[in-house]
């Protein structure tokens, strides 16, 4: 009698290990093949109407970026997520967050140790004086309407799609880095691995397949929005045309950025 | 804390360098080309005195000057070759320019300076290459077939197109290495992200350093080898040197000194950046060595040289010494240009850290290979193209 329990006991435990790893060899398998192996159709559009263009480039829309400052809680997912999307090199950033703290003698103490990829997990705990306001600054490509870098590109590899990409063909660009000097944002940088400038591209790639870019799917508090300001049922038309404190960096320069901030202080740079 | 131990606290905490700016990508490398170029167009000015502006007493180096000019052209490219990520695509820039970049059009105008320059040494040298040909045998006698242009014809009619193309050349190669190296200037220049360099003093700046480099360049090299050569020295055209040397320098030093002046006096919101990264890493490079020790020095004892009756020897001690460090005032001045410009971070909070490397792909052995290359390449020509007037076979046949 006894004897027939043990048997059935283990014959369960066999049953149970074998489902177990079937789970985790299918589960692992759905992590290895690359989503566009499946049918992209199964996945939402995030940007509507974004699969019925046709042609290189997407015509008649005008992105935009919009990072809320009011949001942000410096978590860091969204460096994760980037990093993840391009194997970017350690060192080098497409996008980074920022910590801003300003003190009671307003002195203004900004970091952002390794980009913010690891997340501000603790609060700084090396200032002289009591803090008075502190923020987090989302950083990544502002797709100038005027771009520095299209302008002094000696070769043409970085270059400005219709619908307002700034974009790099890495088989034409020379890396003479002449980008990165006029780039008045640093968003740029020299790959290591390719030995050609890189930098964030508002993941093309996925706005192309109608998807949202990479860190803004990721942030927890929706502090990073993207979308179409032709259309004006997008989040980011509808924001940019009610009354919010929206500014960009570095106005001065000329650029003319679509990459907006909400409550944007003046201690950013 | 004391209120001055609690400012310096705060200013070391509030050093914050953009992630991406705490890398130099122009590195030495960038630091040589400018140099380098500015060496060339210089050299030119010195050989244009005399062929287009008639200084009569500088003809001891006309020629020399503009094969000296050859030898750094010849290794203008290596520094930037080498720092190219992919120098396998370095022709894009001349087959696929694009229009907008203030660095697509050095390729034309240095390519095309190039040719001015050759055709020019090659018209002034014809009849000594003629009469080297003569004596040339094998494989000398084939090259100098070349640079004669197959042509042996030496009469008087001939010479004189020879005279006229060699000054029109000349007048046109003024202009010409102005341009290439206040256009090297306007690239740094042209980066409104970066005010340290974006001024529109910078050309001016690049091309009067040009001019001293390249003044001071040929004074201490012309003194070295006639001397090594046993030689005597011609001291009215090195005294003739002097005066240009102090005289563009006073230019160059004074708009050095003028744009430092300009972002002290204007105080816009860059002012405290930039003025942090002059007192803070650029401190000794820049306020000591480059102002301080080379600048301040040579603006003087060139002055006295210039204007006080001294002995031909002192003069030919101390010119090439205030010659030799006017070639460091240039290169320091490059050097805290190019790298000093990337150490302060586009943040304007702080400030980046660099020290080139000894063994790497763009350091310092690599640095002093290619600056040696010119002066290899100068001596072989010196077995092509004589440059010394005494040393030329043709030369009783020219003043016949």
């Amino acid at each position: 009698m006894m004897k027939g329990i043990e048997q059935e006991i283990s014959r369960d435990r066999r049953a149970f290990i074998k489902k177990v790893l079937g789970g985790t060899i299918a589960g692992s398998l759905l992590l290895v093949i690359p989503a566009g192996a499946m049918e992209l159709d199964r996945i939402p559009e995030q940007i509507p109407g974004m699969r019925k263009e046709k042609g290189p480039f997407i015509t008649g829309r005008k992105f935009a970026f919009i990072v809320d400052i009011t949001r942000c809680i410096g978590c860091g997912s969204c460096c994760v997520a980037d990093k993840n999307e391009y194997k970017v090199p350690d060192g080098n950033y497409r996008t980074w967050v920022e910590r801003y703290v300003i003190d009671d003698h307003d002195n203004v103490y900004v970091d952002s140790p390794n980009g913010g990829l690891d997340g501000y997990q603790e609060p700084r705990r090396d200032l002289p004086h009591p803090v008075r306001d502190t923020f987090f600054v989302p950083k990544l490509c502002n797709m100038c309407e005027h771009p520095s870098c299209v302008q002094v590109c000696p070769v043409g590899a970085t270059f400005q799609t219709e619908d307002g990409f700034v974009l790099i063909d890495y088989k034409r660009c020379v890396g003479c880095g002449y980008c990165v000097q006029a780039c008045p944002y640093s968003v740029r940088f020299i790959n290591p691995e390719t030995k050609t400038a890189d930098k964030c591209t508002w993941c093309y790639h996925r706005v192309r397949k109608g998807l949202l870019p990479a860190c803004v799917n990721v942030c927890p508090v929706q502090a990073r929005k993207f979308g179409d300001l032709n259309d004006h049922e997008s989040e980011v038309y509808k924001i940019l045309h009610q009354p919010h404190v929206i500014s960009v960096l570095k106005p001065d320069m000329g650029n003319k950025p679509s990459l907006h901030y909400v409550g944007l202080r003046r201690e950013v740079v | 804390m004391s209120p001055e131990h609690g400012a310096a606290v705060a200013t070391a905490l509030t050093n914050y360098v953009f992630p991406n700016d705490l890398h130099v990508h122009w590195s030495l490398m960038i630091v040589l080309y400018p140099y380098i170029t500015g060496i060339v167009a210089g050299a030119f000015i010195v050989s244009s005195l005399y062929h287009v502006f008639h200084i009569k007493s500088l003809k001891p180096v006309s020629r020399y000057a503009l094969v000296f000019a050859l030898a750094f052209l010849a290794f203008a490219t290596a520094p930037l070759l080498n720092h190219l990520g992919h120098p396998e695509r370095a022709m894009n820039m001349m087959l696929t320019p694009s229009p907008t970049s203030a660095m697509a059009g050095f390729g034309y105008i240095y390519s095309a300076y190039a040719v001015v320059l050759i055709l020019e040494i090659l018209f002034i040298y014809r009849p000594t290459l003629v009469a080297l040909k003569k004596k040339a045998r094998g494989g000398m006698k084939l090259l100098y077939g070349i640079l004669t242009m197959g042509s042996d014809n030496l009469s008087p009619e001939a010479l004189r197109v020879d005279h006229k193309i060699t000054a029109f050349l000349a007048a046109i190669g003024i202009p010409m290495a102005c341009t290439l190296h206040g256009y090297v200037g306007f690239i740094f220049g042209g980066v409104k992200a970066n005010p340290m360099w974006a001024t529109p003093l910078m050309p001016v700046i690049f091309l009067l350093s040009a001019s001293v480099s390249g003044i001071a360049g040929i004074i201490l090299s012309y003194v070295v080898i006639r001397r090594y050569t046993n030689k005597p020295i011609d001291m009215d055209c090195v005294r003739t040197l002097i005066k240009f040397l102090w005289g563009c320098f006073i230019l160059d030093f004074v708009f050095e000194m003028l744009e430092l002046f300009s972002h002290a006096y204007m105080a816009t919101h860059h002012w405290e950046a930039l003025r942090d990264l002059y007192l803070g890493p650029l401190y000794w490079s820049f306020i000591v060595a480059q102002v301080g020790i080379f600048s301040v020095i040579p603006f003087i004892a060139l002055g006295i040289l210039s204007l006080v009756k001294l002995s031909d020897r002192f003069v030919m001690k101390w010119g090439s010494v205030l010659s030799a460090m006017i070639l460091i005032q240039v290169l320091l001045m490059r050097w805290n240009v190019v790298i000093g410009g990337q150490l302060m971070s586009k943040s304007e909070r702080g400030h980046a850290v660099f020290h080139p490397g000894f063994f790497t792909k763009e350091g310092i052995v690599v640095s002093i290979i290619i600056m040696t290359l010119p002066v290899v390449f100068l001596w072989l020509l010196s077995k092509v193209f004589p440059f010394w007037l005494d040393d030329d076979p043709a030369v009783e046949r020219q003043s016949a």
